[in-house]
């Protein structure tokens, strides 16, 4: 992830507090889970602000079903449900419940 | 899962972009503190 906006969040973090703070992402592919990765644990790389720094934030896709049927069906499908079709969303929605399944065996 | 929570929404250029993230979120109540778009290339 971006090393300004590791920054940013670890900033918005320290302002409204890890527990206020809800993160919903629109990335593809391994994007995902480096992104949920640094969220949670860390920045897996040790290159930005956030290595190191467990911020376990909550971190949801668009796409998943738990997320989607919360929106308005309207603008969701204006917006976003064609790109059920270019991402795939049963790996994104493994890869987040992977990471979930990990940070609960950790707490 | 949004219940007086404040989003963040990082989007990617690829895939769905930021404002549109904030967009839909806001639609449906959220209050959305930060909105970015990644680019990979």
């Amino acid at each position: 992830m971006d090393l300004d906006n590791q920054a940013t969040i670890k900033q918005l973090v320290d302002a409204h507090g890890a527990e206020n703070l809800v993160v919903v992402l629109g990335m593809s592919g391994e994007g995902v889970r480096i992104a949920a990765e640094t969220l949670t644990t860390g920045d897996p790389s040790w290159a930005g602000p956030l290595a190191g720094v467990s911020l376990g934030l909550p971190v949801y896709h668009i796409l998943e079903e738990r997320v989607r049927t919360r929106l308005p069906a309207e603008i969701y499908a204006e917006k976003v449900q064609l790109m059920e079709m270019v991402l795939d969303v049963a790996q994104i929605e493994d890869a987040l419940a992977g990471l979930r399944k990990t940070q609960a065996k950790r707490s | 899962m949004f219940d007086g929570k404040k989003v963040i929404a990082l989007g990617e250029r690829d895939g769905i972009p930021g404002p549109v993230l904030a967009e839909c979120l806001q639609a449906a109540g959220t209050e959305v503190v930060y909105q970015t778009t990644a680019c990979f290339v």
